[in-house]
């Protein structure tokens, strides 16, 4: 129960860092923790106490396994967030080169 | 087992929350890769290995873009955020209250959702695997693989993978994009 509370404030630290952290590097940094914090909490649902790794050898037929749907699904959604981040990076160097900063107080055309 | 990984966790938020408090950008992504690693150790630990390996790949390409976006800026940025806070200081100090209290309502509103799902979920650690009993006892014979994780991700749920490789397609697309050197202005 308590891995699940410091899952949920690991969340909480990165939705801080997202809402509150005026540095576009420190924003993405955030949303790699909330990222983090949800893929590790997919996992931790699934973990089975005295499971094996799910990987078949013989004689271990008569073993029961740790959940694999969850860190299969996991293992496309770590892919994903590797990707999204990179996108975001090339967006925060766009801006560093047109606006000299990464502070998002100093970018003023970029309101509506 | 518990334990162990209460207190990776506890580590980890450590990590974290000093990435965000960091004067510097570079050593704030050297404590953003505390927690990457750290999570490595908590799959390691959970019987995950695939997903391990995978993390170690993913951390290390993406500190490694991290520090190559950051190093030739960070210094400039320090200097200049140390210049502001003692220019303006009160417009910050009350856009920073504004900030932290809409942190906290939407803290208040996730913990409501959380508390409502951790009443569902069974105890840490008693899992009943009913949703994959089908790829455990079939999955070596259906798909042939010795790795039950495989199976799902290259068989069961072969949809998912591709939906994923489309997904990584149109990042790489949008990023040569964004960083095309002349744009049509």
């Amino acid at each position: 129960m308590i891995v699940y509370i410091l899952c949920f404030i690991l969340f909480l630290v990165g939705l801080f860092g997202v809402l509150t952290s005026r540095n576009i590097i420190k924003i993405i940094i955030g949303l790699t923790f909330l990222e983090i914090s949800i893929n590790l909490f997919l996992v931790l649902i699934g973990y089975v106490e005295g499971g094996q790794i799910p990987i078949l050898v013989k004689g271990s037929e008569n073993l029961h396994f740790v959940d694999p749907l969850p860190q299969a699904l996991v293992l496309t959604s770590i892919v994903i967030g590797l990707s999204t981040n990179a996108m975001l990076l090339a967006v925060a160097i766009r801006i560093y080169k047109k606006f000299k900063t990464f502070d998002i107080r100093k970018i003023r055309s970029l309101k509506g | 087992m518990e334990i162990i990984l209460s207190i990776l966790l506890i580590f980890m938020i450590i990590g974290a929350i000093y990435a965000l408090f960091a004067k510097d950008l570079l050593s704030a992504l050297i404590s953003c890769g505390i927690v990457g690693y750290g999570l490595v150790i908590c799959f390691l630990l959970l019987r995950a290995p695939d997903l391990a390996i995978v993390q170690v790949v993913v951390e290390t390409i993406t500190l490694i873009i991290m520090v190559a976006v950051v190093l030739d800026s960070t210094r400039e940025d320090l200097k200049e955020r140390i210049m502001i806070r003692e220019k303006e200081s009160s417009y910050i100090n009350t856009k920073y209250v504004f900030n932290v209290l809409t942190v906290l309502v939407l803290a208040l509103f996730f913990l409501f959702f959380f508390n409502q799902a951790i009443d569902k979920l069974e105890p840490f650690g008693t899992h009943t695997t009913r949703m994959a009993e089908a790829y455990i006892e079939n999955g070596a014979r259906v798909t042939g693989s010795a790795n039950l994780v495989t199976g799902v991700v290259f068989d069961f749920r072969g949809y998912d993978t591709l939906g994923e490789a489309t997904i990584l397609f149109t990042a790489v697309v949008g990023i040569l994009a964004i960083l095309r050197l002349r744009g049509k202005t």
